[in-house]
């Protein structure tokens, strides 16, 4: 991990306000990830991953916590300062149908940041700017004068990528961004954003419940459920020798291609649903379905600590199992 | 959890482990009107269900997975018709059937589940009344019994509590305990057939674990022929014995799932499985097929797949290629699938 | 739109069309056509039926009223104040409607609390009571019926716009312009209006027919425009003693109004399936 790292979450606690409840969709995360470095951000629906994502772009106030960028708490920074700062941290959507504003064409999609934050790029640039962001992102330059509806999702989903590197930031954070395409048009993406890193050295936060695609471009891999972190490390200490009961059954029930070699090999299958986050269950918020959960778990919550198995896991019967490489 | 036996029903036991085809579609073909004028959805498309076994139709968004799904349950959209080919559902071919006969058939012979349980069922009812509706309406079974059938069979498909259950709305129920609910709606006649659209994709990966479980239960529990439409590659692995990859409305390659996905014949297959990162092992580079799906209102001439192929050459453009058998019941829609093969 | 899409129009839309046309054009070019003067009478015209020749040798295709004023003249002075009144009201009813929904919108919160529970109150009480009210304390002057008429229309426009803009607020593409920066000046204007102004454009469309309607009510009964100005309304009203004996004067206004108010909702009508997404699409 780099020394100052780029986005820092502390304690992160996000609150939605229901009409008789509060929900803490975000219960106390702690999460950095460095300049250049991609972190992926694994869980299923309603684990919290999304609100991260909001709340680290500013579109939801944190209830507690921090964020800092930079080692700047986002929170306390005068209005200007924060201002240039969110520029540093673009957001990329999973719907690229609904994040582009159907009225404006590709043109004036890239533009609009130029507009709004003047010093960015002089404004006899901007033709060639756009010129040039096209294709980088691997459109044609006549694609300008069109509209979004004009393009299929893995194009649209390219002008949205464009449209944040309009800004230079240092950060994007991918919100499931490939998760509505297709397999071939997916891995076109996935390559855009691997060569972009290359060549701009912008760190990513890629948020998915996709666990092959965060495996193939995931520096580091946190697991979430329900609002907490259960592990997080290594990518390869995640996917091989996960500690965490939840990171096990995730692995064991991800379908993967390969799968059809060992068809009958011992699957860990959880019984039950995610429990509502109105009502956590008490101790772990795990244990529900946790197929090692013993009385202590009702009781005790789980610290997030390395518990010998080389990086921080929430169990306390953690427990590294190596995961068998499939042959091939 | 007792195991429900034909017979409860008043149904005839079915022959014990012959094989025995079940589906038999040939050359199907399915037009949508459009201003741009008719746009083939599927085109010539053909392949068979047995008994006991699971074929998947894997392909992406627009490849006509979906329609040919429709299809099977005389469901195909209104501006859409079957433009040729034959359906054929236990020897009998229903590709002419009228409305009234197609009500008869389906869910007694032929029974689908979708992506969304939630806009298949019917809100302002309950489920026990949904599923108990399907005896007494076919069956003409009494309230009571119906009742019973039902408690029965939300049991069977891994609802908890099924007896209480009964009582509640769609709505109470999370993602995973609705598809159950459509499960057993779809096989509470005991259908021969079962064509599940996408039936995990708007799940989360632990509930999807185990509907894929139940659903390769009831597959050998009742000796159901399993349709199983998917664009997950890795779905496909885990539920399928038989796989049809499809493209562009036409099916480019079938074979057992070892054979398909070990040894890809079509270049489409193995740029499909090139493009998928692996879950586990290193982290690979990943090839992706260049360019866009065509639209098919305007396809390509020749090979459909030709302006993505990297191995498309001058026969491509001009020559659409026929499917044909590489061996028993393993055929690829390509010229030069053989040097597919090699490169595999 | 294309003259391609215009022949493609159906032919109600024609109709309705020409028909708002032709009104618009008449309430115009009506003072050069048949010019009005409300002091002039003339006893011994006074109810002639249509087509009748007058004392000065001219025709009244229409009929005269019962000081002998020429009713055509009369029903094109009228329709040029029904007009006025109604697209001026509509025009200040829907700016301070727009402005008042973009408000409650796009903020929410308690700006959208006072606004829309102002409104709620209002739409509780009959709204033509409102103008009646309002136009009575006020006295009548054409200034003042479109004062009462735009205070009792307002709201309509408010909850339409408000409508909009909170199903534009969450969509994705306006938190993607919020994390660009965008201040909410901007996507008020660039983001929030735009979706808003379709339906805007329908509900003026056919808020201008119910005002002409409105303005006829207040004059029938005394309250509208004053006596020195033409408006259907009082010449209905004048007319209404006369029912069994000339008709027409009644009759030529009432039937202009009908004419006019059913073609302009024909009008609305087609605008909300032109703004309609869905056919938009295709």
């Amino acid at each position: 991990m780099p020394d100052e790292p780029l986005l820092e979450l502390v304690d992160l606690v996000t609150t939605y306000r229901l009409r008789r409840a509060e929900v803490h969709a975000v219960a106390g995360v702690s999460l950095s990830v460095g300049a250049g470095e991609t972190v992926g951000l694994v869980g299923e629906s309603g684990c919290g991953k999304s609100t991260i994502a909001r709340t680290i772009v500013g579109l939801v106030k944190p209830s507690a916590g921090q964020v800092l960028f930079e080692g700047r708490d986002l929170a306390t920074l005068p209005a200007r300062e924060l201002r240039r700062l969110r520029q540093e941290i673009q957001l990329v959507f999973q719907d690229p149908y609904a994040s582009l504003n159907p009225r404006m064409t590709v043109a004036a999609l890239l533009k609009e940041a130029w507009r709004i934050h003047p010093g960015i790029v002089p404004r006899r640039d901007w033709d060639a700017e756009v010129r040039d962001l096209l294709a980088r992102v691997g459109l044609r330059p006549e694609h300008a004068d069109r509209y979004p509806h004009q393009f299929s999702g893995g194009q649209r989903q390219r002008i949205s990528i464009a449209r944040a590197l309009t800004v230079r930031p240092r950060l994007i954070v991918c919100d499931e961004a490939v998760s509505a395409l297709d397999v071939s048009v997916r891995a076109q993406i996935l390559n855009l954003l691997q060569e972009l890193q290359r060549d701009l050295g912008v760190a990513y936060l890629f948020i998915s419940h996709d666990l092959g695609v965060v495996h193939h471009l995931c520096d580091r891999v946190a697991v979430m459920y329900l609002g907490k972190i259960a592990e997080i490390g290594p990518k390869a200490e995640i996917y091989q020798r996960p500690a965490h009961p939840y990171t096990q059954a995730l692995l064991s029930a991800a379908p993967a291609v390969d799968d059809w070699r060992d068809v009958d090999r011992a699957e860990i299958v959880l019984t039950g649903d995610v429990p509502s986050p109105l009502a956590p269950p008490s101790g772990c918020r795990f244990r529900t379905r946790c197929f090692k959960a013993e009385d202590r778990c009702a009781t005790e919550e789980p610290a997030l600590l390395d518990r010998g198995g080389g990086h921080p896991v929430a169990c306390h019967f953690a427990n590294s199992t190596t995961v068998p490489a499939t042959p091939h | 959890m007792t195991e429900r036996s034909p017979q409860a029903y008043g149904q005839p036991p079915r022959d014990g482990g012959l094989l025995t085809r079940l589906l038999e579609v040939d050359g199907l073909a399915v037009e949508f009107d459009t201003r741009k004028g008719p746009l083939r959805a599927v085109r010539g498309v053909s392949f068979h269900v047995e008994a006991c076994e699971t074929l998947a139709i894997v392909g992406e968004s627009g490849s006509g997975k979906s329609v040919t799904a429709q299809a099977l349950l005389g469901l195909v959209p209104s501006r859409a018709r079957i433009t040729a080919g034959s359906i054929a559902i236990e020897g009998r071919d229903v590709t002419g059937l009228s409305d009234a006969e197609w009500r008869e058939l389906r869910g007694e012979r032929i029974a689908m589940i979708f992506q969304d349980p939630l806009s298949a069922l019917n809100p302002s009812l309950t489920v026990g009344y949904q599923i108990a509706e399907m005896f007494r309406r076919h069956r003409g079974t009494g309230r009571a019994q119906a009742r019973r059938y039902a408690a029965e069979l939300m049991a069977q498909v891994g609802i908890p509590d099924a007896a209480r259950r009964l009582d509640d709305h769609p709505h109470r129920f999370s993602g995973g305990m609705r598809q159950r609910v459509m499960i057993a709606m779809a096989l509470a006649l005991d259908p021969v057939l079962l064509v599940a659209d996408e039936p995990t994709t708007a799940l989360d990966v632990t509930v999807q674990a185990q509907i894929l479980r139940l659903l390769r239960q009831r597959r050998e529990a009742d000796r159901l022929g399993m349709i199983i439409i998917s664009h997950d590659l890795g779905v496909v692995a885990r539920v399928a014995d038989r796989v049809a990859v499809m493209y562009a409305g036409q099916i480019v390659e079938t074979g057992t799932v070892p054979e398909v996905y070990g040894r890809p014949a079509h270049p489409y297959t193995l740029g499909l499985m090139r493009a998928v990162p692996a879950l586990r092992g290193t982290g690979s580079t990943l090839t992706a097929i260049e360019g866009q799906p065509p639209d098919l209102a305007e396809p390509p001439t020749g090979c459909s797949f030709h302006p993505r192929c990297p191995l498309a050459r001058e026969r491509c453009r001009e020559e659409a290629p026929e499917p044909r058998e590489l061996s028993h019941g393993r055929a690829v829609t390509c010229h030069f699938a053989e040097e597919v093969l090699d490169d595999a | 739109m294309t003259l391609d899409t215009i022949t493609r129009l159906p032919l109600r839309a024609h109709l309705a069309f020409g028909t708002v046309l032709l009104f618009v054009a008449a309430g115009v070019l009506g003072p050069l056509l048949a010019p009005f003067d409300p002091t002039r009478t003339s006893p011994q015209d006074r109810l002639s039926p249509p087509g009748s020749t007058l004392s000065d040798g001219t025709t009244a295709w229409l009929g005269t009223d019962q000081v002998g004023q020429d009713l055509l003249a009369e029903v094109l002075a009228g329709m040029r104040t029904s007009l006025t009144v109604a697209v001026v009201t509509v025009l200040i009813g829907g700016g301070v409607g727009l402005l008042l929904g973009l408000l409650a919108g796009y903020f929410g919160g308690w700006s959208d609390g006072i606004i829309s529970r102002v409104g709620d109150i209002q739409l509780a009480f009959p709204s033509l009571l409102l103008a009646i009210l309002l136009a009575g304390v006020l006295g009548p002057s054409m200034v003042n019926v479109i004062i009462a008429l735009a205070v009792t229309r307002w709201v309509i426009f408010a909850r339409v716009v408000r409508g909009s803009a909170l199903a534009v607020r969450d969509r994705e593409f306006v938190h993607s312009a919020r994390v660009m920066g965008a201040s909410p000046a901007r996507i008020m204007l660039y983001y929030i209006l735009p979706s808003c102004l379709p339906p805007l454009l329908v509900a003026a469309t056919v808020q201008v027919g119910l005002t002409m309607v409105a303005e006829a009510s207040l004059s029938f009964l005394g309250l509208g425009v004053p006596t020195t100005q033409a408006s259907w309304g009082s010449t209905i009203a004048q007319g209404r003693d006369y029912l069994a004996s000339a008709w027409w004067i009644a009759a030529v206004p009432g039937l202009a109004l009908a004419l006019v108010v059913v073609a302009i909702g024909i009008l609305g009508d087609l605008l909300r399936d032109a703004s309609d997404p869905m056919t938009e699409l295709s």
